[in-house]
């Protein structure tokens, strides 16, 4: 039994490790790309790259943190067009204000991922059968709600600026960042800090490692764990929102299969699907990584069935290098 | 435990009550049963279609019901739905195969039975269904590519964004644009085939990669409706110049192309599409003669002629 200072220093350095490696696949995909096609590294493509991630990267963070928990979450895609729906529904139909649309996505979310919590903590449901539910109940209530058809954000003005204008564009007219990048950028930076300076944080990690232990020092291990999954609820809003002011509608029928570019994009950040491990700076590097690899793959003009194929593998590499660095066979 | 089991046991009680209830009102009427099984029913497209079939069941006092599975990659759920269908030992049925080759043993069941198939849509390769009421995709989509080859000046590259390799639509629509450049404007290339699943953010992120790819690209044909948003947001995100030819119509597209964003896009008749396939399978199960080849039509559309009653009919939002 190692001395629980050694296994900290151990673990710390476990997961710089693992960033580091992806860190280092990104850099290297971005080298080759750039010597393959000339088209690659420019100012727009590379806008166009981060922009591509805005949307898996928030849902992603989002599923981080179920993750390192230790549970899953399956629903983030359907939520986060539940909530682009709810967002339409209050300002297209409604015709509040704005800032009430934003607040109906992010108290959808909110509320959504309560309800999930609950069913895993107080029920006891296990994430992936709970989750699986409540992805199939959104995508269900989306189209009942809409009927089956879009709703548009035209008499909105301003809406499209959510994910399309550029504050930091304004400001710097050299760098045009997208505000969908902007708010990932800022998602992620507030993930990253409830997870490590916050109570919520240790419990999420604490939850992950062992939650029995948890539960025996005392803990309400079950709020704890319903807070986490409505906060990822609140976070998934957020995507909602960016999904739906960049294509200027809400669209009932998309969301399904975004969960799992979402979880590769998390397991290729080195975060463990066992939980109690994991970061959101990896699940961001590995968002990039998903899309770094679809759109150099593209300008190089590779098949795309090939492209499947390709960024298959490169999971399985991803996952297959982490496990050797660390010996394990979890 | 036993009060817990036997919560669970009323709660699956009144979960069969529910179903049954809902099956109950719809089985109720006394009216010919025709059920639609479609390729989907979330695309405005379907949805259109829909209306055409509900049209056609109030007109002629009819039931009709209209399901489809969640994407157009689902063949066993169609299957399954059309073997449900084929059970409730209907008048006739609509069907609109995702795969043509995998329904035949059903469909050979319901000749047997005497129940009339109708395809709609995309054609069976069978002699079973009694009719096929569709567009005809491939004059289609090389009417968009003369369309596309006349607004690019006759030579130049374009590209292709289509929903997906596997259904009969989107091999249709591909190799219908895709020939008809070659046989009939040479001087087009054609620099790249991606598919999106016609799936807007995804065809948003390819048609960008294109433009990327293809700084000098002259035009991009979106191949659906999902498909060809995804075009029209990338081009504009992109601030790029080039010539968009869409397919079918929903509320993006209509604003592209009234906008000049979009040259225009061809229409087909989807509302017609679902009338004459409950038209045609009510005649049919009546014994009456059908015409083995509906076709519903096609059109082009652009700024010109998008108030057009003759187009307006047949666009939807």
């Amino acid at each position: 039994m190692p001395n629980p200072s050694t296994e900290t220093r151990t673990l710390i350095s476990g997961a710089a490790q693992q960033k580091l490696l992806a860190f280092a696949s990104l850099i290297a995909l971005l080298i080759g790309f750039s010597l393959a096609s000339p088209n690659f590294m420019q100012t727009t493509n590379m806008m166009s790259i981060l922009q591509a991630t805005s949307v898996n990267g928030v849902l992603a963070v989002a599923a981080t943190l179920v993750i390192i928990t230790g549970g899953i979450d399956l629903s983030v895609g359907t939520l986060m067009t539940f909530c682009a729906v709810m967002t339409g529904v209050v300002l297209t139909w409604g015709g509040v204000p704005l800032p009430l649309g934003v607040l109906a996505a992010l108290g959808t979310g909110a509320l959504v991922g309560l309800a999930s919590g609950t069913f895993v903590a107080k029920m006891k449901i296990p994430p992936f059968i709970a989750t699986l539910g409540v992805m199939l109940i959104l995508k269900g209530l989306s189209l009942i709600v809409t009927g089956g058809r879009p709703i548009y954000f035209n008499d909105t003005p301003g809406f499209t600026e959510i994910s399309q204008g550029s504050l930091v564009g304004k400001i710097l007219p050299a760098l045009p960042l997208p505000n969908g990048v902007l708010i990932l950028f800022l998602v992620a930076g507030a993930a990253s800090y409830i997870l490590a300076r916050t109570v919520l944080g240790r419990y999420c990690f604490a939850l992950g490692s062992n939650e029995e232990a948890v539960r025996l020092s005392g803990v309400n291990v079950d709020r704890w764990k319903m807070a986490i999954y409505a906060l990822a609820g609140a976070i998934c809003g957020v995507a909602g929102l960016l999904i739906a002011s960049r294509l200027n509608s809400a669209q009932p029928a998309l969301g399904q299969g975004y969960e799992l570019d979402a979880i590769a994009a998390v397991v290729i950040g080195g975060t463990s699907l066992a939980g109690g491990r994991g970061t959101i700076l990896g699940t961001l590097i590995g968002a990039l990584i998903i899309s770094v690899l679809t759109n150099g793959l593209r300008i190089l003009s590779v098949a795309p069935e090939w492209q499947t194929v390709i960024t298959g593998a490169i999971i399985i590499v991803a996952v297959y290098a982490d496990q050797l660095r660390r010996g394990g066979t979890r | 435990m036993s009060v817990k089991r036997r919560t669970l046991l009323m709660s699956l009680a009144g979960a069969f009550a529910l179903t049954l209830g809902a099956s109950g009102m719809a089985a109720a009427q006394e009216r010919p049963y025709i059920p639609l099984i479609s390729k989907g029913f979330q695309h405005q497209f379907w949805q259109a279609v829909k209306a055409g079939a509900d049209k056609a069941a109030a007109e002629f006092n009819v039931e009709v019901t209209f399901e489809g599975p969640d994407n157009e990659t689902q063949v066993d759920r169609q299957i399954d739905m059309l073997a449900a269908a084929l059970a409730k030992k209907p008048a006739a049925i609509g069907f609109a195969a995702l795969d043509s080759q995998a329904a035949i043993p059903l469909l050979r069941q319901a000749r047997s039975a005497g129940i009339p198939v109708v395809a709609f849509d995309s054609g069976v390769e069978s002699d079973i269904p009694v009719a096929t009421a569709s567009t005809d995709n491939i004059a289609a989509a090389a009417l968009a590519a003369d369309k596309m080859a006349e607004l690019i000046g006759g030579s130049g590259k374009v590209a292709l964004v289509v929903h997906d390799q596997t259904s009969r639509t989107g091999i249709d629509r591909r190799d219908g644009f895709v020939n008809r450049i070659r046989e009939a404007h040479p001087d087009i290339q054609i620099v790249a085939v991606e598919y999106g699943g016609g799936d807007h953010l995804r065809s948003t992120e390819i048609t960008k990669t294109l433009l990327q790819a293809n700084p000098d690209l002259k035009g991009i044909f979106g191949a659906n409706e999902g498909s060809a948003v995804g075009v029209v947001n990338g081009v504009r995100e992109m601030k790029a110049n080039v010539v968009i030819v869409g397919y079918d119509s929903g509320r993006a597209q209509t604003d592209a192309i009234r906008s000049g964003l979009m040259a225009g896009a061809i229409t087909q008749n989807p509302v017609g599409i679902g009338y004459e396939t409950v038209k045609a399978a009510l005649a049919a199960s009546r014994g009456e003669t059908v015409e083995a080849k509906i076709d519903t039509g096609f059109y082009w559309y652009d700024a010109k002629n998008i108030d057009d009653p003759e187009i307006s009919a047949v666009l939807y939002d």
